[in-house]
């Protein structure tokens, strides 16, 4: 009989896709959460999915192997098989309800979270994610996106007694503690978002005009990366955030240290009117979907605090001074010189001359010391250049 | 089951076209039609072919300075475009438009479809659709890059690219093309229902005519809800009504929104979208069937199943859409019912699969260049099924959503897959539309490069979900989450996807070169029964049967029937008197 190589083929991609899965490096990671049920249904999955593909796989091989073409040959005349049919329904049903009801039962545990879970929102926008808890009483404040503005970043509504004690985190850094439930709730100011941690497995899409959440029980002690899973634009894949689990004391410590909405408003600075001018028009030219201008580092592009002055490294190596003629370069051809350490997903925006000078005077102003700046602005490139471990909420008042 | 005594099409006269462009460019022929949708998909399949190469040099060399040109804005568009053009402008245009249109007159035993004007009026206003789609890359901005799923509000705010034009000529196309399907559509059920010849009842069909027909019954039901979501997604875009937009700030500025729901949207999409999958993955389980049976030289096992689980498949995938909306942040209680249903439509779907495979037992397998890619699809369709199974059942969903092991599922099972039975159709059916073999050791080398490389690159795909790798992705940088093996499997799937990207070029070059100098083929060279091997000329010519129309005496499978002096009898061979 000749070879039939597709049954060789067959037999070999069989075989080696079950090689693959078993040495393969690729399998969740060490779950950081309360949901081992999620990975017992995927295991479960895995062994009764995994059987039917062998078997199937490795009959398609063999027959093929052996009911080769022989001339003259006829093929077994059998149209139906009643008995064999009804066999196969009923041992593929019960293979589909072994693998649903653990899958419900998982689902209705997801979807209840338990009395005792303290709540966390997650506001997220185009592309950063800021946090809230809800402060003393114990109830978030009314929000919505038609508040929003510079001063007001999470939407609070003016005058709502249940707002005044919210604490507002205004960073991509969430810290929460350890061994408690916490249900998130997830807004968002613009697009669709999705707030993801592998390790914890559960996520859900922030939809602007809605509420969503999930719950989860973190039980280690870990810094994580978040990072966001539904598409939400050109920088998507730069909206990264970090969640601490630390002890009950470390986050009671630092959640002390956060400020509440009646603080940042009593703490809100005036401007002076052309730093103002130019804030809002470089808010409405979307700069600060990227940049911060408070010192805090977001993967999307470098913070504008200190930006005036000092040198850059850019991503070939070499380094510029930050003067005017560069920064007007960095505004009007975004994709000419890129700061070491960010990809480039600027866009072109159109600005008249004076907007233009009302952002340049606006990031001017921007200094971390003013008194120092003059006599270390040639020294502070360090300073100035992204420092990914910053993560504190407000300017940061000690400079190296 | 009555017959049909005299069949429909046999009294109603053809007008044959005088002039060239009549009968070749304005033809009313099913054929050429079949022909003109097939060459247009496959010309704007090679444009998402080749899409995707640069999606995925981006993912495996991030930096390199060959790929510096390609800005994420250009990954969002490519991603966009190249989903779109497989899943619709490929996939259901040559599923439905090409086989549908050869093989549903020709199977059937009639001699054109009932409407062929409007038939004609379809394959140019899914040209237009084309068009108007290839255009995005010509106006300002760029096609648009808010991913095949077009969701909003992202779609249409600043954030995107491609927000000014791309994204209504990405609308425009869809809306122009769904009018083009419905009067394909409309074409195929009719003919099927009305003009099928004497003596070929329902249950005497070819299963891929079955495919086809059910096929086009969830398309003339689902692409109405794609049609409107277009349309109300241009007037929030345009008109600033708010159907799908609630009040938002965007990049700084507040929008003139508010009260709209972006959910809306999603329901509506995944209402014609899932469908779509049974759209596109219907007529490749005809068409399996079909060359499965026909290469075996074996009836297909357990017929009346398959066709009950056709039409169970195609009813069932009409509520299980939430499914792809587990994480969208719908009601939660949908996820038990949605769920539930999910796993349900895949017993009839396993069965299928079961079948195929019970149809090689004892069967007198030759091995052809259609076999083979047949086979390749049972194999590369059960990853694809079983890992449905996965994302299906909910929670197992939360973890593994918007990660590459959904990228590497649907890719398996409604890309790889329907594209392995495109293929193996066009092999099967070749000789037939040309009347010349296609070239058998071509087709062998191009079969072992795509089987083999689509399963180097979906296969360990679905890896890089467990660990968590997120999809739409332009870099993916220094993560915890993303480990240097991870990196070097992306620079191997990469190479395999060049590798399987160029080998099409012997597909193509088989194609035409065939076409010319290919051997001269006979009528029935697979010794197929089914009618469109019954046609008393090779190639068919314009009306396909002589006078009369053929008469169908029996089903399609009658292979290695016990007694008999051949191992199969066509269609219209009369059955014997019973003793």
């Amino acid at each position: 009989m000749r070879i039939a190589y597709i049954a060789v083929i067959l037999f070999l991609v069989t075989v080696g896709s079950v090689v693959f899965n078993f040495t393969t490096p690729f399998h969740f990671d060490a779950i950081g959460s309360n949901w081992e049920l999620i990975d017992i249904t995927v295991y479960i999955t895995f062994i009764i999915c995994g059987a039917a593909f062998v078997v199937l796989g490795l009959l398609m091989a063999w027959w093929v192997y052996k009911f080769q073409y022989q001339e003259g040959k006829f093929a077994e005349y059998e149209p139906e098989n009643a008995t064999l049919e009804s066999q196969l329904t009923i041992v593929t049903t019960i293979g589909v309800v072994v693998m649903l009801a653990p899958g419900l039962v998982a689902w209705n545990d997801y979807i209840n979270p338990p009395s005792d879970a303290y709540e966390l929102e997650v506001y997220s926008k185009q592309w950063n994610w800021m946090y809230r808890f809800p402060g003393a009483d114990g109830i978030f404040g009314a929000a919505h996106n038609k508040y929003v503005d510079l001063d007001n970043p999470f939407g609070m509504k003016p005058g709502d007694k249940y707002g005044e004690d919210d604490i507002l985190i205004v960073d991509k850094t969430v810290k929460i503690p350890v061994d408690r439930p916490v249900k998130v709730l997830l807004r968002s100011q613009d697009v669709l978002h999705d707030f993801w941690v592998p390790a914890i497995r559960a996520k859900m899409d922030a939809v602007p005009g809605m509420v969503t959440y999930f719950w989860f029980e973190p039980i280690v002690e870990r810094v994580y990366e978040v990072l966001c899973a539904e598409l939400c634009g050109r920088n998507h894949f730069n909206m990264r955030g970090e969640m601490h689990v630390v002890s009950m004391n470390e986050y009671s410590t630092w959640l002390n240290d956060q400020v509440t909405w009646a603080g940042l408003q009593a703490g809100a600075v005036p401007l002076s009117p052309e730093a103002a001018l130019g804030r809002d028009i470089a808010n409405e030219a979307g700069c600060f979907a990227c940049h911060s201008d408070d010192g805090r580092a977001l993967d999307t592009g470098p913070t504008w605090l200190d930006i005036w002055g000092g040198t850059v490294e850019l991503d070939d190596g070499t380094t510029r001074v930050r003067d005017e003629a560069y920064i007007v370069k960095s505004i009007l051809d975004p994709h000419a010189e890129i700061v070491l350490g960010y990809t480039t997903t600027m866009t072109t925006v159109e600005l008249t001359e004076e907007e233009l000078q009302s952002i340049l005077d606006y990031m001017k102003s921007l200094k971390s010391e003013p008194a120092k700046q003059e006599t270390t602005e040639e020294n502070d490139s360090e300073s100035t250049a992204p420092a990914p471990e910053v993560d504190s909420t407000t300017i940061p008042d000690e400079e190296p | 089951m009555a017959t049909v005594e005299v069949p429909y099409q046999e009294t109603v006269p053809l007008h044959h076209p005088k002039t060239w462009i009549g009968k070749y460019i304005f033809s009313q022929d099913h054929k050429i039609i079949a022909v003109q949708y097939g060459i247009t998909a496959m010309a704007v399949g090679l444009v998402a072919l080749i899409l995707s190469e640069f999606m995925r040099l981006q993912i495996a060399f991030p930096g390199w300075e060959f790929m510096n040109f390609f800005t994420a804005d250009h990954y969002y568009q490519a991603i966009t475009m190249h989903g779109m053009i497989m899943v619709i402008y490929l996939l259901t245009a040559f599923l439905l438009g090409a086989f549908g249109n050869f093989c549903v007159p020709l199977m059937c035993g009639a001699r054109d479809m009932v409407f062929p004007f409007v038939n004609m009026l379809s394959y140019w206003v899914y040209l237009l659709s084309v068009i108007i789609l290839m255009i995005s890359y010509f106006v300002p901005g760029g096609p648009t890059g808010a991913g095949w799923t077009l969701y909003p509000p992202q779609t249409i705010t600043p954030g995107t690219p491609g927000v000014d034009w791309g994204i209504a000529t990405m609308l425009i196309s869809l809306a122009v093309f769904i009018v083009a399907f419905t009067m394909g559509g409309l074409n195929y059920i009719t003919t099927i229902l009305q003009a099928r010849t004497r003596g070929l009842t329902l249950m005497r069909m070819p299963l891929t005519v079955w495919g086809i027909f059910i096929a086009t019954f969830l398309g003339l039901i689902a692409f109405p809800a794609l049609f409107v979501s277009a349309v109300m997604m241009l007037l929030d875009k345009f008109l600033k009504t708010s159907f799908f937009m609630p009040a938002i700030v965007s990049l700084g500025s507040k929008l003139e929104y508010s009260g709209g729901q972006p959910l809306l949207f999603q329901h509506l999409f995944w209402f014609f979208g899932h469908p779509e999958v049974y759209i596109v993955a219907l007529p490749a389980f005809g068409v399996i069937s079909d060359l499965i049976s026909v290469h075996a030289r074996k009836n297909i096992f357990g017929y009346r199943m398959m066709v009950w689980a056709i039409v169970a498949i195609g009813a069932l995938s009409l509520i299980v859409w939430a499914h792809h909306m587990y994480v969208a942040g719908m009601h939660p209680s949908f996820g038990f019912f949605f769920a539930t249903t999910t796993l349900i439509i895949a017993v009839p779907t396993a069965l299928k699969v079961y079948n195929w495979i019970l149809t090689l037992w004892r069967a007198n397998i030759r091995i052809t260049v259609p076999m083979l890619f047949a086979l390749a699809f049972v194999l590369t369709f059960i990853v694809g099924g079983i890992t449905g199974l996965f994302l299906g059942n909910v929670i197992i969903d939360i973890p593994l959503s918007d990660t590459y092991f959904v990228v590497a599922h649907f890719h398996m099972v409604m890309g790889v897959s329907p594209i392995l039975a495109i293929f193996g159709g066009i092999y099967h059916w070749y000789p037939k539309l040309t009347g010349r073999m296609l070239n058998d050791t071509i087709g062998r080398i191009h079969f072992y490069f795509t089987f083999i490389g689509t399963y180097a690159i979906y296969f360990p795909m679905h890896y890089l979900g467990f660990i968590g790798v997120p999809r739409r992705y332009y870099e993916t940088g220094i993560s915890e989450f993303y480990p240097v093996a991870a990196h070097n499997l992306n620079k191997f799937i990469t190479i395999a996807a060049l590798i399987v990207g160029v080998s099409q070029i012997l597909f193509i070059f088989n194609l035409v070169h065939s076409y010319f100098k290919g051997k001269k083929a006979p009528a029935n060279p697979w010794g197929a029964n089914s009618l469109e091997w019954c046609t008393p000329e090779t190639p068919p010519r314009h009306g396909n049967w002589e006078d009369r129309l053929p008469t169908v005496h029996r089903w399609a499978y009658d292979f290695g029937v016990p007694g008999e002096e051949k191992d199969h009898i066509p269609q219209t061979v009369p059955r014997r008197k019973a003793s």
